[in-house]
């Protein structure tokens, strides 16, 4: 190999000079990885008689895997007729309440909800109760209330800041509409009695 | 000098008739085996597959070829037009060609008239068969080359070398067979079988032809000519519509024909095993319910392995089939010889 290098031509003064070959040329040693190095197994090389074998016996193998999935029922949820189950906790659409005694709003009007919210989607207006014309409990009730679910994040905030447990979120996930002004939910949507379209997770499923 | 003899010749007016009906009947049977394909790798997948279209999805391949037709006939501006149109044409046509092939049963006497269930019985049965399918290469190199596509290019490239290394190991394994049953002829080879069927003396042949068969119609693991995720759907990534139909359609009656020559070969063609002799008219069904066998094969193996390497398919090819094909042509022929 040193043989065969051409000879090297002069350096221009003031280059770095290059470290002269150590005596006897250069030893070539075998690289130790150390000890803590683990040896990974190799498939063998291909071609060799024992990979055919075994990328043989491995697709017998495969094969018998595979023939075991035919045999299992699909695991696909057929969802327009089937939907997926939600668990308890699931925040789906908002719900408003009412007091199941008296008929009356939750709600007060306080405007927490649509503090609270980091997506800007809940609209209060706030109208004072009058004794003729009594909507809530509290001195006030929400004359608007309109989420914008096109823009709610489904976080559940509102839910949190409500003092009154007047809003909550649903188990319904279905809210796709043709039209934006569509997904603004006035109070009267979410008042209403939503049709439970979602079923249940069951325990420990 | 005669290149091939036909083994049994009928009127021209039943010829026409039979090729009417093995077209019919061939061309019926390649979107049932579309769809078994889909639903199968659907529940190998632990999902249903196709289900919308009809009941169970049964209308799934008319839907799809119904879409493929009505779509507008278009061409990239690089294309070689005239070999862009030829291309799919080819594949089809050789296609159909080597499933004339397949005998779904002797001559039988069909109202006092002797017709033969099968195409043509030629005296050089394989040998046509190797024919159309190196014809049929052309299909996918033109189309791959003249769709002016790097991509189809690279896959018809990928087909080329391909074809060049399975066929040989192809056509070795059937050698075997040939040596040990004396004939050419397909329906020859099935009535060698009548003592025994050539899969249990020729496993490795079987075993061989069914590998370098998977090559051979660009099935997987063997389907880099496709590769559709890295080539794009390779040969006929430019096309679409009906000629991409073709090609679809192609691909898929290239896998009911090696079905079927698996069955003739390997699996004792029409004949029942335990001296079970049912009436002629049984024959065309056993065959057809042996390349179902065949086909489910195929696509049970799809659904397992992966895709190769293209310099794995390449060293499997010539370093393992090559030799395991060789070595079993020479054990063939010195048992054949001992034994005779």
């Amino acid at each position: 190999m040193s043989e065969a290098t051409p000879p090297a031509a002069p350096l221009p003064p003031g280059s770095p000079q290059l470290l002269p070959a150590p005596a006897g040329g250069v030893t070539v040693t075998a690289w130790n990885p150390g000890e803590d190095v683990v040896e990974v197994t190799r498939t063998p090389a291909p071609g060799a008689a024992r990979s055919t074998w075994r990328t043989f016996a491995e697709t017998l193998r495969g094969l018998k895997t595979t023939f075991g999935r035919l045999l299992e029922r699909p695991v696909t949820v057929e969802y327009p007729e089937e939907k997926t189950p939600v668990y308890p906790r699931f925040r789906g659409r908002h719900k408003l309440h009412k007091f199941e005694d008296t008929g009356l709003e939750k709600c007060v009007g306080c405007s927490l909800c649509a503090a609270a919210c980091p997506a800007d989607c809940i609209r209060v207006v706030a109208a004072e109760n009058t004794p003729e014309h009594r909507v809530s409990t509290g001195e006030r009730y929400a004359a608007v209330y309109e989420i914008n679910l096109s823009r709610c994040i489904f976080c559940g905030y509102c839910e949190v800041a409500c003092p009154f447990d007047a809003i909550t979120m649903g188990h319904d996930y279905e809210l796709s509409d043709y039209d934006r002004t569509d997904l603004i939910f006035t109070k009267e949507m979410l008042l209403a009695e939503p049709l439970e379209r979602t079923p249940l997770r069951n325990e420990g499923e | 000098m005669t290149l091939a003899v036909v083994g049994y010749y009928e009127e021209w007016w039943i010829q026409v008739l039979k090729a009417i009906v093995i077209f019919a009947v061939g061309l019926q049977l390649v979107p049932v085996v579309l769809l078994a394909e889909r639903k199968l790798l659907g529940r190998f997948q632990a999902r249903y597959g196709p289900n919308r279209v009809g009941p169970y999805g049964a209308l799934q391949p008319l839907a799809d070829i119904l879409k493929l037709l009505t779509k507008e006939q278009f061409r990239p501006s690089t294309s070689v037009g005239f070999l862009f149109a030829l291309a799919p044409l080819i594949s089809i046509v050789t296609a159909v060609a080597a499933f004339a092939l397949i005998p779904f049963g002797n001559v039988q006497n069909i109202f006092g008239t002797p017709v033969g269930l099968y195409g043509v019985d030629v005296s050089i049965g394989p040998l046509y068969l190797f024919a159309f399918g190196a014809i049929a290469f052309y299909g996918i190199m033109l189309g791959g080359w003249s769709s002016g596509s790097k991509y189809s290019f690279l896959g018809a490239m990928r087909g080329a070398a391909q074809l060049i290394s399975y066929e040989v190991a192809q056509g070795l394994a059937l050698v075997g067979v040939i040596m040990t049953a004396q004939t050419l002829s397909l329906t020859g080879i099935v009535e060698a079988q009548k003592g025994m069927w050539f899969i249990v003396p020729q496993l490795f042949g079987f075993l061989i032809f069914l590998t370098a068969s998977f090559a051979e119609t660009n099935r997987a693991p063997f389907d880099l000519t496709e590769a559709d995720a890295e080539l794009v759907g390779g040969y006929n990534t430019e096309y679409g519509g009906g000629r991409f139909a073709s090609y679809y359609f192609a691909e898929y009656l290239n896998v009911l024909v090696v079905s079927g020559i698996v069955t003739t070969v390997f699996l004792g063609g029409w004949l029942l095993p335990f001296g079970i002799h049912p009436p002629g008219w049984v024959d065309p069904f056993v065959v057809l319910f042996k390349m179902a066998l065949v086909t489910f094969l195929f696509i049970w193996v799809r659904a397992t392995l992966p895709r190769l390497r293209y310099d794995q398919l390449m060293s499997f090819g010539w370093k393992v089939l090559l030799p395991l094909a060789t070595l079993n042509v020479l054990v063939t022929a010195v048992l054949v010889v001992v034994t005779h």
